[in-house]
This record gives structure tokens, sequence and C-alpha cells, in this order.
């Protein structure tokens, strides 16, 4: 068994194939990180990232899936689950290692791995489009925050790009601790420092005067078209899991 | 703006809109290519109700005023209830308020008869334009026609709006004698047969004029009323598949009557809402929609009514015990599409993953078959498969038997099917 590090970028990830391929590594392991000791051990590895090896790597599996598997491939790469690098690595392998494309072969172990990561990538995506809920700022810049399970925020750039280009908006993952601001122009990933605010008073008078308006005109929508005769409280928290109540204006 | 008299406002208009099921807001393809705000694609349900209903629209009337005295209505003139209405501005105001926060993907505008059809569809349409032209606003907009409107407001209502819907509320016409007898069926099949043959229309010429307006690109809708009037299921199954094929439909939906007014032509005030033969009715469309049942396969002379106990593709498949066992690495994907247990996009995965070689239970499982239902029905690349010669009723009761409790949590949603 050698440990291979890796500094948890897909480029690397990549070029760890390379490696494996090139030292005809069997049984391997990753991890993220470095391994700090000047001693040679046959079984521990820096991999360093090499641009010419991760995109000959990259280029194998272009020629190889098809652009929607690749997507797929990187998406569950994206996920940042822990210890499933043995199944990317096993996937990726598996591209390479059989004549045809596998992408819905999914009586294999990792293929069928790979689209259940995916599935929960993208269920976590369609949540979060649906739960992020803006709160106007003085200046006009649309405020939410997220904690989704996964780090799904740069799938939902292009979503909110599209839905709100006319407005500035920030969308910011406080478990992650970054996010993403769209100027009307571009988007471009941000980290907040919220040391500087202290109280929550502070938070408030940031927010436009109609703020307050509109967050109770909603809530009042939604006690409204709740039809009492029909209450199934088990289904409505099947469908809004508790742990997304917090940031849902309708929720608080 | 006056927060509290608007408040009241959204109270009033959102309860008196709540009774109309539909909620979509999927199908249109309305982008946002003005670098304006929003657009009509996705369908998303931003909020749930706590009687598990997707929220996805601001779905509100103008005015529940109304000339008409319809039974089952709460809007209705000789109801005594308080009554509001809204501006134009305040509609167009809210839309854009709450789908600036991701509250909504649009708006679903409804109203109550006030003066006459065209003034009261004046207004509706008024504000899907506002929304349109002043606001650059792409989001989804539903707006009801109401019965006896002009075809030139018709027509300037399809310019705007996504989708527009005539809600034929029951389901036969001698139900709707009794309970409407301001309306007339006819008031509201000249609508949809007008709208049908625009829609058309301006299909064809999106195919050969790319930059050709858009006309209701999300098609149109109706809502049937369950449970009022004594329909069989195979009335109401027939009179849906019949507006389908004729009117090109884009989606029927079934509302479960929730006694809100004591009148001796409706269900006492006690009734409860008949919840699961709702959820029945959904299935069986969805069987008629998207797995090929014809609908006398699901209901008939013999098989008036659904089954409530079980949905009715399992019921259709205890039926038909005949065409089982059906061999999951040989059938085709219609006969796959007919097993209980298998969803459309199990039977699409199975049909892609056979081809890489033969599958088995564990396999199935994996792929997101029910086993515990699909077992009674296949055969796969196993030795172990029911050999029993087993008898409707007894894989019926196995079945219950297995899942009474799951049953039971699921008995209230439209969408856990099959
Ligand atoms: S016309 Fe519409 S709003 Fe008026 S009573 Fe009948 S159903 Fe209700």
């Amino acid at each position: 068994m050698t440990t291979l590090f890796y500094d948890g970028t897909f480029e690397s990830l990549l070029s760890v194939v390379f490696e494996i391929y090139e030292r005809k590594l069997t049984l391997v392991k990753l991890q993220k990180g470095k391994w700090y000791s000047t001693a040679l051990f046959e079984n521990k590895l820096n991999i360093i990232t090499n641009e010419a090896n991760t995109n000959r790597v990259l280029k194998g599996l272009r020629q190889k899936l098809s652009p929607s598997g690749l997507q797929q491939l990187y998406i569950a790469h994206l996920a940042e689950i822990e210890n499933e690098e043995a199944t990317l690595i096993g996937y990726i392998r598996y591209v390479f290692d059989s004549a045809q494309n596998i992408e819905e072969d999914y009586g294999n172990r990792y293929v069928l791995r790979v689209s259940e990561i995916v599935r929960m990538m993208r269920r976590e995506k369609h949540r979060m489009e649906a739960f992020i809920r803006f709160q106007k700022l003085k200046d006009e810049t649309f405020y939410a925050t997220i904690e989704p399970d996964f780090n799904v925020l740069p799938l939902l750039i292009k979503h909110f790009r599209n839905r709100y280009a006319d407005q500035k908006w920030i969308i910011y993952d406080t478990r992650r601790n970054y996010g993403v601001y769209y100027d009307l122009h571009d988007t471009q990933y941000i980290n907040l420092d919220f040391s500087t605010i202290s109280k929550a008073g502070d938070i408030k008078t940031t927010f436009t005067e109609d703020e307050g308006i509109y967050q109770s005109l909603w809530q009042n929508y939604f006690k409204s078209v709740n039809i009492p005769a029909r209450k199934n409280i088990k289904l409505h928290v099947r469908h809004i899991p508790k742990r997304y109540w917090r940031h849902l204006t309708e929720k608080i | 703006m006056n927060a509290d008299r608007i408040t009241e406002k959204l109270n009033i208009l959102a309860d008196a809109a709540k009774y109309d099921v539909s909620c979509a807001s999927s199908g249109s393809k309305r982008k946002n290519e003005n670098k304006g705000l929003g657009n009509a694609s996705n369908g998303i349900c931003h909020s749930y109700t706590e009687d598990g209903r997707c929220v996805s629209l601001l779905k509100i009337l103008l005015t529940n005023h109304c000339i008409y005295d319809c039974a089952y209505c709460v809007s209705r003139k000789s109801n005594d209830i308080k009554r509001a209405a809204f501006t134009v501005q305040e509609v167009v105001d809210l839309t854009i308020n709450f789908y600036r926060r991701n509250y909504i993907e649009g708006l679903f505008l409804s109203s109550g008869i006030f003066k006459d059809a065209d003034y009261t569809m004046e207004r509706l349409v008024l504000i899907a334009k506002k929304l349109r032209t002043e606001h650059k606003f792409n989001g989804y907009i539903h707006l009801k026609s109401i019965p006896g409107a002009s075809d030139e407001l018709m027509h300037e209502a399809g310019l705007y709006a996504d989708r527009l819907s005539v809600n034929l509320e029951i389901p036969t016409e001698a139900g709707l004698k009794l309970l409407a007898p301001d309306k007339n069926r006819q008031d509201m099949i000249e609508p949809m047969q007008y709208l049908k043959n625009e829609i058309v229309l301006h299909q064809e010429e999106k195919k050969l004029f790319k930059k050709a307006p858009m006309f209701a690109p999300a098609g149109q809708s109706t809502q049937v009323i369950i449970g009022a009037t004594p329909e069989t299921d195979q009335q109401v199954l027939q009179s849906a598949n019949y507006f389908y094929r004729n009117f090109n439909l884009k989606r029927v939906y079934y509302s479960g009557y929730v006694p809100v007014l004591a009148d001796n032509r409706l269900p006492a005030l006690n009734t409860s809402v008949p919840m699961v033969r709702e959820n029945r009715l959904y299935q069986a469309d969805w069987l008629m929609r998207f797995y090929g049942f014809k609908v006398n396969e699901i209901v008939n002379n013999e098989q008036p009514l659904l089954d409530l106990d079980i949905d009715p593709k399992l019921s259709w498949a205890i039926r038909n015990l005949h065409v089982f066992p059906i061999d999951i690495n040989k059938a085709d994907l219609q006969l796959i599409l007919r097993i209980p247990g298998i969803g459309v996009q199990s039977a699409q995965k199975i049909v892609s993953a056979r081809s890489y070689g033969h599958l088995n239970w564990e396999q199935l499982k994996k792929l997101g078959v029910a086993i515990n239902r699909a077992q009674y029905f296949i055969t796969c690349k196993s030795r172990e498969f029911e050999r029993r010669d087993l008898t409707g009723t007894k894989i019926k009761q196995f079945i219950l038997a297995q899942s009474a409790s799951k049953y039971l949590k699921n008995s209230h949603t439209q969408f856990s099917l099959f």
C-alpha cells in the first residue's frame, strides 16, 4: 500500500493518476496535505501538481468519456466527501482500463458510487437554488448566507447569474467561509471578515428600510396559503429538512 | 407603501386563492436575454406549506369580489366574508420584490369576476404587460382566464403569460349545472379551443422565424374539483383524457374538495378532504402521460373506481397477471415501465446498464428498484425468483403487509409514485 499526498484540487488528483500509472502502483491510498519527513519511505509520496501530467490525464479522460461524463467526475470531486478518493481513483482507472465508454455501467461499483455522489450534489444544488433567501442591503446588493452539506457554491453561480442579471448579489457559504459576488458584470470569489460586525443591531442597519416589510409579507403569505384541513407535517419536513430552516425567512 | 393595508389584502387574497392547487412553474423556456430580471424554465419549489404542497408562485386573486355564486367557492357572492382588491401596481411591486429575494418563480394571478368578464380580464392582462415591458421581468406568469372574456384579451394574455388556464372545476356538465348555475361549460371550452389553436399556430411560426413572439410557451392547464359532486374516477379520468387529447393540455389538476361552505348540494362540513383519492388520481394521470397506459386500462366499466389501498399500477398488474413475470434483461422499455416498483428513471437505467451485462437482484436494488414490490413480477440473472403460483389477492396482501407503514406515510403526497 502506497500513500499519496496531494493538495485536494482536481488538477492535483489527475497528477496523482499519472504517477499511479507511471510507477505502476496497484494499492494506493490518497491523503490531503503533505508528508513532512526528510527520510525516504518507500510507501509515502508527495505528489506535486504537474501541469503536463495533469493535461495528459485530462486528455485521456476526454477521449474516453463524454463531456457530461467528465463533468460528473468533476462534480463528484467537488463534493469533498471524506475518504471518497478511492472511488474517484477507482473510477478513473476503470475508465482507462476499459475499451468502451463505461459511464453508464452501473453494475460497476465505482460508476454507481460516482453517480450516487453526483445525485447527492445535484440534490443539494437544487435545494440551494430553492432555499436561498436574499436580503436587500442599503447599497442595493442582495445578500444571502448558506451552509450546504456539500461544497456546491461553484455549481450555483450559473443559475443565479442568469436569473439575477440586473441586481448585485452575494452568496456566502458560512461553513466554508467563502462566497461569490456578482457586480452586474462579473462574478468573483470573496472572503468576508465578520469580526468587525459585533452586534446584531449593526447588521440590521445595513438593510434597506423595506426589507423588513417584505420579509413579514412573505411570512404572512406563507401562513395564508396553508390549508389546515390538509396538514401533513411529516411530508413538510421531508421536503424541507430542519437543518435548512435557520436560513429560511418563512421559517424563522 | 402602507404595510398594514397591504398585509391585510395579501392575507385575504392569498387565502382565497389557495384552493387552486396548480403550482407548476415549469415547461416554459423564457430566458433572461435582455439583462432583465429572471427566467422561467426551472420549475423550482421555493418552499413547502405545512400540508406538504409546493410553494413556487405568488398565488393570489386580484380581488375576491365576485358577481357569481358558485357553490364550491369561498368567494361566491352570497358568502359573508371580508372583501379586498389589489391595485395593478401593488401586484407588480409584490411580484418583483418577492422574486428578487428568491422567494418565488413568478406570479399566478386569478380573480373573482367584478363587473364583467372583460373588465376583469383586462386588469389581469395589464399586470402581466407591465411586468414584462416596464420591468423586463422574465419570471413565470400564469394567468387564469376568465370564462367569457373576449378573444382579443385572450390573445394579449397569451403574449405576456407563460401559461393560461381555464378551470373546468366540475368534471361533468351536469355537476357544473348543479353547483355553478351562472356558468356554462361552453364558456369554458371556447377559450380552451381558442388557446389551443393560437398555441399551435405560434409554435409553427416559431419554427419558421426564431424572432416570432412567444405565445403561452408553457401551454394551458385546467383544474377539476374532486368529491364535491358524485362522479366516478372513470368519469374524472375519461374527461381528463378527453381534454389532454383534444385541447393539448399540459396538465390537469385534481383538487380534493375542502368543505368550506354549508350547502345542501355539497358534502357536509365535517367530511374529510379526499386526499388518498386525489393522490390515486394523480398517479393514474401519471400512468397515462408517462407510462403509456390507456385510460381504460386503468378504469373501465368493471372497475370504475381506483383502488384506494394500492396504487393504480400495482392494481393493473394484479388484474393482468398473465403478462408476468417479465425478464428484466430482455423486455422492452415499454414493458419494464409497467412493472410495479420500477419508475421511469430506474427503467431507463436498467436498459442502459444491462447492455454491459445481465443484472441481478443486488444491482436492481442499487438502480432504485423497489424489490419488495417488483419481486412478484420479474425474473433476472439469479436462480431465485418467485416460483409460487400466487393469486392477485395474495400478492396484494403480501405487499400491503410489508409496506403498511410506508404506505401510510406516503399516502398524502402526489409525488410519491410507485
Ligand atoms: S366565478 Fe370564480 S370567484 Fe366567482 S364564485 Fe365562481 S369560482 Fe368563485
